[in-house]
């Protein structure tokens, strides 16, 4: 798999491609910021959310057999999945024990997390994806770029040309109302042959054994009211203890996704409708894996806003698929690791550890020491490339040779400034490729102390 | 008997820029602070830190400890390394009471001047207008000042110190407190993002009309100098001190 720098670096040729990424997430990290100055408790309500989270995380097995059993008596069918295989497995045999063909599904990371569509497609089932930006990259045959608006890097031009050789609107089209319009169309038809409607879980509730689904489409609704059978696919993280939890993160999530005050459509099920089946698949997935670590355990508090991507200056130029990870940016380089520290081994240093991620993060999660202490695993499994890792230690010996680092400093001084430029600028320097080096001084600090200061 | 401060210059401020431990000297000794800067200290680990390299940092949190523990305070003019020192040698000391009072008495340059010493006023004259670039580790882990993130009143000392200062006019950016994209080994690791981000900054200090660019941390400037110098944009790099240092 090519490194985040790689990719990132091919994403950033295209700069004003890259600026228009930069500055189409940088607006809705501002409108997020104008949502949460309305609310005077803000700061009050992320302490809030984040020590509910913990509290569901430290009691994770208790609150989800709690769930389990009051879902099942309203009639949902809960169903255990330890790993994305599983997964797909039990959504497969409850479609085929329904003879289902057509299916329509509303937004959900886990199933992407669990490639569930290639899945289902390889089995002979249809599989719509219904959030207008997650069916653009379907028919682009390409994943999310994010995980809250999953066509925010493509332009509408492109668009046009998309739906021009799909569904047939007129070439050159950009008329986001004229274009939309084409997809509900195409999507109504889709709503209507679809036999079973798949939906993701925003938060379930232990107390209750409902759960809850935010959308700004509606889709999850339609996709679940026209046709008998609902499966619903959820992370056990999602869980929350109480009914009245709902009210903190429901403040919490959409202004923190996109500035809203709340998604168009937050939609409660609790239990299936007279001659219908509801299906919860309930999916570990390595998480109860992070639940162990004292590290780590803080990141399943994510309630998968995307305020992190939003707010990253990293992200923001180099785009989700740099990331090569269900879940791009600083979130997903937590994930992403924890899930193969191999492959992913590039996603903990695609960070300059601004902090902002930390910040903006609504239920509290510490991303960017958590970065950090990815980069310290990495090292540990030696995933490290090995010119980090020997620079680091010659770095490291001379800082604690005084005597040498002075020399090595004092022979630079009386080397590198009467250099010509093509020995200090070339393809070894990565620095100076956009930049220009310090200006090298006639002494150091230390040296200027021996001569004026120390003996005052 | 008056405080004795144990002046930490970083590694690369000794190098690259005796200018900017100059200032500080200076202008901690105008206001009559009693200053050692002992010369056997080096580097606090921090590029070892942030690439994992946990190994190569521990023998030199060790070194700093016993070089600075005998300092009533420990000052330094980086956000970014004081944070190394006090919010991430914990793991290379556990229970050690000698690293609990290091931690408690080591600050950032202006966080003295305006915390312990209560400087919040200059007299002197920089006839400007001063771009502050906001460094992130002073910023979010020091906290020197509020974040654009987190919601309540702003606050922010250096902010001030430099409203205070006759001539100087602030600049409005429209990102004020966005990444420079230095951020150590990742700004060669991750060259083109790094670059792209400082470029950025540049160009909202120069639509706002920054004539001096200004920040806690020489590092985050060595990186945006080096885009201002290649690009040839007539913006003055200074490190804060530096403005200090001329307006005492």
């Amino acid at each position: 798999m090519p490194s985040h720098p790689k990719l990132a670096a091919e994403f950033v040729k295209n700069k004003d491609r890259a600026h228009w990424h930069d500055q189409s997430l940088w607006f809705v990290r501002s409108k997020r910021d104008k949502a949460a100055q309305q609310i005077p408790e803000w700061e009050l309500l992320r302490e809030q959310a984040s020590k509910i989270k913990m509290y569901t995380v430290s009691h994770l097995p208790d609150l989800l057999e709690e769930f389990e059993r009051n879902a099942t008596a309203r009639g949902v069918q809960v169903h255990w999945a330890r790993n994305a295989t599983e997964h797909n497995e039990i959504v497969h045999s409850l479609l085929k024990k329904h003879n289902v063909t057509r299916v329509v599904k509303s937004k959900s990371m886990l199933t992407e997390e669990c490639h569930l569509n290639p899945y289902l497609e390889r089995h002979g089932i249809e599989i719509i994806d219904t959030d207008l930006g997650e069916r653009i990259v379907q028919m682009q045959n390409k994943p999310p770029s994010h995980i809250v608006m999953p066509a925010i890097h493509i332009k509408k031009e492109e668009i046009g040309e998309l739906f021009h050789e799909q569904l047939g609107t007129e070439k050159g089209a950009t008329d986001p109302q004229y274009l939309t319009e084409a997809a509900r169309q195409h999507l109504r038809q889709k709503f209507i042959e679809a036999e079973a409607g798949i939906t993701g879980v925003n938060f379930a509730i232990a107390e209750t054994g409902g759960f809850v689904v935010c959308t700004n489409e509606g889709n999850a609704d339609l996709g679940t009211s026209l046709n008998k059978l609902h499966i619903a696919c959820m992370g056990i993280e999602k869980l929350i203890p109480r009914a009245g939890d709902l009210s903190v993160f429901l403040r919490l999530l959409a202004r923190s996704a996109t500035g809203q005050p709340i998604t168009t459509y937050s939609s409660h099920f609790h239990g299936p409708a007279p001659g219908a089946e509801m299906h919860i698949v309930l999916l570990d997935n390595g998480r109860s894996e992070i639940a162990g670590s004292d590290e780590f355990r803080r990141s399943l508090n994510c309630i998968r806003c995307a305020a992190c991507m939003n707010t990253c200056p990293v992200y923001r130029r180099s785009g989700g698929y740099s990331y090569s990870n269900t879940v791009p940016g600083p979130i997903g380089s937590i994930l992403g690791p924890a899930k193969d520290p191999k492959a992913n081994s590039s996603l903990p240093f695609a960070c300059s550890l601004c902090g902002s991620c930390s910040d903006v993060c609504p239920v509290k999660i510490d991303l960017h020491h958590q970065l950090l202490t990815w980069r310290k695993e990495i090292r540990v499994k030696g995933f490290l490339p090995f010119s980090k890792r020997i620079s680091m230690k010659m770095m490291s010996w001379l800082m604690q040779a005084p005597a040498m680092y002075r020399f090595v400093g004092k022979m630079a001084r009386s080397i590198v400034p009467y250099l010509p430029r093509f020995m200090l600028y070339n393809r070894l320097n990565d620095w100076g490729k956009q930049r220009e080096l310090p200006i090298i001084p006639k002494q150091s600090f230390r040296e200027w102390m021996k001569q004026n200061h120390d003996d005052k | 008997m008056a405080p004795k401060v144990g002046l930490f210059i970083p590694c690369y401020i000794d190098q690259l820029y005796p200018q900017v431990g100059i200032s500080t000297l200076k202008v901690l000794e105008h206001f009559g602070v009693d200053v050692e800067y002992p010369e056997s200290q080096t580097c606090c680990g921090q590029p070892m830190a942030n690439t994992g390299c946990t190994n190569e940092v521990a023998p030199l949190a060790k070194r700093f400890l016993e070089i600075f523990k005998k300092y009533d305070a420990v000052v330094c003019p980086s956000g970014s390394c004081v944070s190394m020192v006090t919010h991430h040698y914990d793991e290379y000391f556990s229970d050690n009471a000698e690293y609990e009072e290091l931690k408690g008495k080591t600050y950032e340059f202006c966080d003295y001047l305006t915390n312990v010493l209560g400087i919040k006023t200059l007299s002197g004259r920089f006839p400007h207008k001063v771009g502050l670039h906001q460094s992130c580790h002073g910023l979010r882990e020091l906290r020197l000042a509020s974040s654009s993130e987190i919601m309540g009143p702003p606050f922010g000392n250096v902010r001030e110190l430099l409203q205070s200062i006759e001539g100087v006019e602030l600049s409005q950016l429209q990102r004020p407190d966005e990444c420079c994209g230095f951020g150590g080994t990742f700004a060669v690791a991750e060259e083109a993002v790094s670059c792209m981000m400082g470029e950025d900054r540049v160009h909202d200090h120069e639509q706002a009309g920054t004539e001096v660019l200004t920040a806690l941390d020489m590092s985050c400037l060595m990186h945006l100098d080096g885009i201002i110098r290649r690009q040839k944009k007539p913006i003055r790099v200074m490190h804060i001190s530096e403005i200090l240092v001329e307006c005492l």
